[in-house]
């Protein structure tokens, strides 16, 4: 034996390990919201790359800044990327580029690292940076232009209202139709309007086995079957649910931010749970709030009771039961 | 030919990496110069030892023993003098007293050449042998194979399942010996099934190993009229798992905290059963085992039969020693193996596979923070929420930790294997649950 001399490494079994890692989940995840990405650029033109690019870079710059405080070096994990483009996905188009900056500033500080850091969140950082802007500046918050379609443009500052402002303020502009709505040709946030560009994402993590159905499934379907319900003030079961999943900012919350594994439950019964309360809270705002859309604060609400959730015994898996009658 | 789908919940498909050895035929290392016969190699009672320093022993003959029901008594494994009864490091981390034999080289044996004709031979008899014989499960847990025998009067056991799957990574003991002695590893079940008053006999091995189940099958064949399955299960870990493995052939879940009787089945090593058909037909007690020598540190890995007390460093050098830069040497498998501070401790009946890992194979990235991703409970075969369970222990609630499955846990690894953050859960849980039992709970 001529190991006398080396020291062996001692640990508890087992000795091996799959590949995977946080690292790579991150990277799914870019890879899943690069065509919302792209069909944000390609109808927001110029304006809205360059808020993508500030918003990341602020969101790698604050991690660094904390995690040298702290002590810990966890900027390689690639969750800061994440918020970032999340944020950048949740601000208007043409909204002044020290916007995206401060949110993302406020996600990684306030949303994620004054808890701890990643996994100690309560809340979705990215949806912290964008309710601490919404309540800051709500008037950048709430001007839209009107997307005009072509690659890195510089587009004009023509200001168009989102689908749901436009059925909840009674503005006299016309809908859009279902195609736009479905390819995001519409008024609303750079990463939240084309459902087609979020669904591929989508499928590509259902694939790689990154997020499960639950969220997803209970919350697009409480929405849609609440909102055909309730819709419309003529009538019950009058609602246009289609229109309810394709406007607004439910696609990408539902995927991306509803799915997210720190800020949600853990066990399926949980998930479908917070599914079912997310979708809840979105149509009480939608229709009774005084907002045009309520996904955000739907997620940040539950994802305040997602401890409670999953203490709740109901939730928890069970178990192989005991011998019986010893 | 039996294939069957049905399965156990969670589970992983680690890559099997059993290549290196699944070919090699059993090779039979010399006996060593110098045994170390640890007196605890079971779970149970420490046995006390029969002989003395300076007496001559010989190979097979009892030199340890307890009067504990759950014990087993251990053996001579080579002639010589007893040089030493003293404390050694043992495989599992801890001292035990151990006696030293020094060999006379000339290797006599202690039992009688006749082989037994086990059909006339009456089922308590048959236990006392196997006690005799210090037959214990094979398998790497050690648990005395006669106790296992001898279920309390009101569990019916209908059906002995002999564990084939070999579903560890990198291991090829079981595979070999199937292979190579199908004929004694049946006949072994069958004495099994004699000793219990069994009527059906199951063997399970997974379809990753289609050579060792045509030779298991057709020894089965050869005598038809006796109700034993051979069935292919599916490659997944931790098919070997008794309760696992009770759920695929059977579709019969083991209660928490209990065991395979309280549904009606005994499991068995099929290396077990070969010990109980050598103990019973060949006269011969356990004294040495199959052992699968691999990993990418080894130079020439090889399934080796050796003496036990031999030190695991004789079977490094036998498999042409180790590589450069090693990091760990492990007894049994990567995914639930015990890793050593040194080669120079024995085999013992639990030692399934020494795997001796380069630098480069051991996983030592820091752990990160939890993310809540839910992969652990997932793979989790007990159906517990590791990760919730490792957030109790690291904040000392260890009553909560119970509650939530601590003690369903078995080790096996799956949650740790799979967990992006890499936080050892195993580790934990082990914490966790050695405070349970110095708190008496």
């Amino acid at each position: 034996m001529n190991n006398n001399n080396q020291l062996l490494s001692l640990s508890i079994s087992p000795h091996i390990h799959s590949n995977l890692s946080v690292k790579k989940i991150m990277r799914d995840v870019i890879i899943a919201l690069a065509p919302a990405l792209g069909m944000g650029v390609y109808f927001f033109g110029i304006q809205a790359l360059y808020t993508i690019v500030i918003s990341t870079s602020t969101a790698l710059i604050t991690e660094a800044v904390i995690s040298k405080i702290r002590g810990r070096k966890t900027i390689s994990n690639g969750s800061a990327i994440v918020t970032g483009l999340l944020l950048a996905m949740i601000i208007p188009p043409g909204a002044p580029l020290w916007l995206p900056a401060v949110g993302s500033a406020c996600a990684i500080a306030l949303g994620k690292e004054v808890f701890g850091g990643l996994g100690r969140n309560i809340f979705n950082p990215a949806l912290i940076g964008r309710a601490i802007l919404m309540a800051s500046w709500p008037t950048f918050m709430t001007t839209w232009l009107a997307p005009q379609p072509g690659w890195f443009r510089r587009i004009d500052s023509i200001t168009s209202a989102t689908p749901l402002a436009i059925v909840k303020l009674n503005l006299t502009q016309e809908l859009p139709s279902y195609w736009n709505l479905f390819i995001g040709n519409v008024g609303g946030c750079i990463g939240e309007t084309s459902a087609f560009a979020l669904l591929l994402g989508a499928i590509f993590l259902f694939i790689r086995k990154r997020i499960s159905w639950h969220v997803p499934v209970s919350y697009i379907g409480c929405v849609a079957l609440l909102s055909w319900i309730f819709g419309k003030d003529g009538g019950l079961f009058t609602g246009d649910a289609l229109f309810s999943i394709l406007s607004g900012g439910l696609i990408l919350g539902a995927f991306f931010m509803a799915t997210d594994y720190v800020t949600t439950p853990i066990t399926p019964k949980g998930k479908i749970i917070f599914g079912l309360g997310a979708g809840i809270i979105v149509v009480m705002i939608r229709l009774k709030g005084g907002y045009p859309e309520g996904v955000a604060y739907s997620i940040l609400l539950m994802n305040a009771v997602t401890p409670l959730i999953d203490r709740w015994k109901w939730t928890i898996p069970k178990r192989i039961p005991p011998l019986k009658g010893d | 030919m039996i294939m069957i789908n049905s399965n156990f919940y969670g589970g992983i498909h680690p890559e099997d990496s059993k290549t290196s050895t699944n070919t090699k035929k059993i090779l039979n290392l010399r006996p060593p110069k110098k045994a170390i016969i640890p007196l605890l190699q079971h779970t149970g009672t420490l046995c006390e030892p029969l002989v003395n320093i300076g007496d001559i022993v010989k190979v097979g003959q009892k030199i340890g023993d307890a009067q504990a029901f759950i014990s087993a008594p251990v053996h001579a494994t080579i002639s010589g003098k007893v040089a030493d009864i003293c404390p050694m490091l043992h495989p599992l981390g801890t001292k035990v007293i151990s006696i030293i034999v020094e060999s006379d080289g000339a290797d006599t044996w202690a039992i009688e050449e006749t082989k037994r004709e086990w059909k006339t031979i009456e089922p308590e008899q048959i236990k006392h042998i196997i006690r005799e014989a210090g037959v214990v499960g094979l398998g790497g847990a050690a648990f005395p194979t006669h106790v296992k025998l001898s279920p309390p009067e009101n569990k019916k056991i209908d059906t002995y399942i002999l564990n084939g799957a070999e579903c560890e990574p990198f291991l090829t003991a079981d595979h070999r010996l199937m292979l190579e002695y199908a004929k004694q590893v049946v006949a072994g079940l069958k004495i099994l099934m004699k000793a219990t008053n069994v009527k059906k006999g199951i063997i399970g091995i997974e379809r990753n190993k289609p050579d060792a189940f045509r030779k298991i099958a057709d020894e089965i064949n050869k005598e038809p009229d006796v109700n034993i399955n051979v069935i292919s299960l599916k490659v997944k870990y931790p098919q070997g798992a008794e309760k696992q493995l009770i759920k695929a052939l059977l579709k019969r879940e083991v209660p928490s905290g209990g065991l395979p009787m309280d549904v009606g089945a005994i499991v068995s090593n099929v290396g077990t059963s070969f010990a109980v058909y050598e103990s019973v037909v060949e006269r011969k007690p356990l004294v040495e085992r199959i052992v699968t020598v691999t990993g990418e540190g080894i130079r020439n890995p090889q399934n080796l039969r050796v003496r036990i007390g031999t030190p695991f460093s004789n079977l490094i050098e036998a498999c042409e020693g180790v590589k450069e830069e090693i990091g760990k040497i492990i007894m049994g498998g990567p995914m639930m193996g015990i890793v050593q501070r040194t080669a120079d401790v024995p085999v013992i009946k639990g030692t399934s596979g020494i795997l001796v890992q380069t630098k480069d194979n051991v996983c030592d990235e820091p752990e990160e923070c939890c993310i809540r991703c839910g992969n652990c409970a997932k793979v989790c075969p007990m159906k517990i929420l590791p990760n919730v369970i490792t957030n109790l222990v690291k904040n000392d609630r260890f009553e909560h930790a119970k509650e939530y499955g601590l003690l369903d846990c078995m080790e096996c690894g799956a949650c740790t294997y799979v967990c992006p953050a890499r936080i050892p859960i195993v580790q934990y849980i082990k914490y966790g649950k050695t405070k349970m039992s110095l708190r008496g709970a």
